[in-house]
């Protein structure tokens, strides 16, 4: 974790709390972002993850604790964090009045940025918005609008992108691209904040995540050593000559014969080694020909720590 | 004290956008924010300048016409000053445009100013407007315009303020058409735009001088023909207050976040 912890972060969240008519949303959670990482904030309905993304961009109100970006505090120097920070809302955010062009250099003005014609146009370029400038708004697509709202958070050229699930209600297609973007923006030296409904997506993106759940933070590591810590391996083991019983000493690992006896299926708790069971096995006097191993992923983990049944889409915002 | 993080930012820059992006919402949609408004007020003048006014005499010495075109051009700088702030901001939270401002460095008194003068552009626009009409139909004595020039931006500024306080407090359209139904339009007639309130038996003459929207019409009125009901620095002074108090509470409002920031 250390690894991405600057001299200077990116974002530091300290106890921060957050409180709804007494229903306590966020409880004094702690994290932070280092500059040039791309971090998944995850976590079921109600979680408060937006709760805590919409105090970090300044739509709702920080009871208590600290939120600082590139070392300013983003209460007390507003005007310096809020310019440093890109935000793609959850909800679908445009104003109906204006063209896509329109929309775009009134965002940079917002951010007291001048208008750079190159970097629009390279926005209007890489998210495909090209044939679509002079559309009003209320006529755009909902996957344009999506676009649109990517383009106009990146208009200021934040140092900090934030994106509350981006990839809400996108096909698969523009799922990929506006990820590949972020990717290419994330490597030109943007620390990248996201959550999201997919966590096959925030698996393959995000170096560190965090999972939230009822308010609190409840796992926050390196993306690979969470699933390695958390997750069980499957451990497909093909023998040489078939065996009819299972070998003793194997039941914590819920053995169980395939192939006519010819492939043996162990699953491994975390945190369990493959060499102790294969050395046991070969003990027991088991020739193994060959062997697969099958780990679950961030899913899997999510659902552990969570205490979530059924699966995860549409069951976490 | 803290740098500025880069030398790109202009720190003006987040005002002028807004105050722009003001601007170009209400001259998009122009035939509802100014030529209904203008059309209006003109079938107003017409009524009360041409047909009905030459069988009325309300103020010795002057013609009906000359004394309710100053209420009338008043009138439309306070409806439309007050329609551009207040729909602009409600509209903006009922749809949830507002976060995108509310994750900018655009700062509260930046806020309140962009759509306070945008929307007194507006406001004063349909009163010139209202004015070059009117000249069809009488000619004003003009005793002093840069008095009235000052009422008319104090009532543009007093108006936007309260559209701002409505827009913030409105839980729904019907709140938010409440508070120009039912609280402005009654004090606007009530409050001398048709009729000097001296001609009023009591106790409503004296009700009327409780009415602060007396006050703008009188002294608006009073630096045009030059004489009105009350003391025309009475009218200036009472203006300024309200003006003053009403901005204190939108800038109250505004700084906290209230019912723009959860």
């Amino acid at each position: 974790m250390q690894l991405y912890i600057r001299a200077m972060s990116a974002l530091e969240i300290k106890d921060l709390c957050k409180s709804f008519d007494g229903v306590p949303a966020v409880k004094g959670i702690n994290f932070t972002i280092g500059k040039g990482e791309i971090f998944g904030l995850l976590g079921p309905n109600g979680a408060g993850k937006s709760t805590t993304i919409n105090m970090i961009a300044g739509v709702v109100r920080v009871e208590s604790g600290n939120i600082t970006a590139f070392g300013y505090d983003n209460q007390r120097d507003y005007r310096y964090t809020r310019r440093m920070l890109g935000v793609v809302h959850q909800e679908v955010v445009i104003d109906n009045f204006f063209t896509v062009d329109q929309g775009l250099k009134l965002h940079a003005g917002y951010y007291g940025v001048k208008d750079d014609p190159v970097w629009r146009q390279l926005l209007i370029e890489r998210l495909g918005l090209e044939p679509h400038l002079d559309k009003v708004m209320l006529k755009l697509s909902g996957g344009l609008k999506r676009r649109f709202m990517i383009a106009k958070a990146l208009i200021h050229r934040p140092k900090l992108l934030i994106l509350d699930e981006p990839t809400a209600g996108v096909d698969v297609e523009l799922r990929h691209g506006l990820w590949e973007f972020v990717r290419e923006i994330n490597r030109q030296g943007t620390t990248i904040l996201l959550t999201t409904h997919y966590l096959e997506e925030a698996e393959q993106m995000c170096d560190r995540i965090g999972i939230m759940n009822h308010g609190e933070l409840i796992a926050l590591e390196e993306t690979q050593q969470l699933i390695r810590r958390l997750s069980n391996r499957q451990l497909s083991l093909w023998l040489e000559e078939p065996v009819v019983d299972i070998p003793a000493g194997l039941e914590k690992y819920s053995p169980e014969l395939k192939e006519n006896g010819s492939v043996l299926l162990l699953r491994l708790p975390a945190g369990e080694r493959a060499g102790r069971i294969l050395r046991q096995l070969t003990e027991a006097g088991l020739r193994i020909q060959d062997i697969e191993t099958d780990q679950s992923g961030l899913e899997e983990v999510f659902i552990h720590l969570t205490g979530m049944k059924g699966g995860v889409d549409g069951q976490q915002s | 004290m803290v740098n500025s993080p880069d030398d790109r930012y202009y720190p003006w820059l987040p005002f002028f956008t807004l105050f722009r992006k003001e601007i170009l919402r209400f001259w998009r949609v122009s035939t509802q924010t100014l030529l209904t408004p203008i059309v209006t007020a003109s079938l107003y003048l017409f009524v009360f300048g041409a047909t009905l006014g030459e069988r009325l005499n309300v103020l010795p010495g002057f013609s009906y016409a000359q004394f309710v075109i100053p209420g009338l051009i008043i009138m439309g700088v306070i409806n439309n000053t007050f329609a551009n702030t207040s729909s602009s901001l409600f509209m903006s939270r009922y749809l949830g445009g507002i976060v995108d401002l509310l994750v900018t460095p655009v700062s509260p008194p930046q806020f309140i100013m962009a759509y306070t003068l945008a929307a007194m552009l507006r406001g004063l626009l349909v009163g010139t407007v209202v004015w070059l009409i009117s000249t069809l139909f009488a000619v004003l004595p003009w005793e002093s315009p840069l008095l009235a020039i000052l009422m008319a931006i104090i009532a543009s500024f007093l108006f936007a303020q309260f559209g701002l306080i409505a827009a913030i407090y409105a839980h729904n359209f019907d709140t938010l058409s409440m508070y120009s139904n039912f609280l402005i339009l009654p004090l606007v007639y009530l409050g001398g735009v048709f009729y000097p309130i001296s001609i009023l038996p009591e106790p409503w003459g004296s009700f009327s001088y409780l009415n602060p929207l007396f006050y703008l019409i009188d002294g608006f009125r009073h630096a045009i023909i030059g004489v009105g009901d009350t003391s025309f620095f009475i009218a200036f002074g009472v203006s300024i207050g309200i003006a003053t108090a009403l901005f204190f509470w939108a800038a109250w409002l505004i700084g906290k976040g209230y019912r723009l920031r959860a």
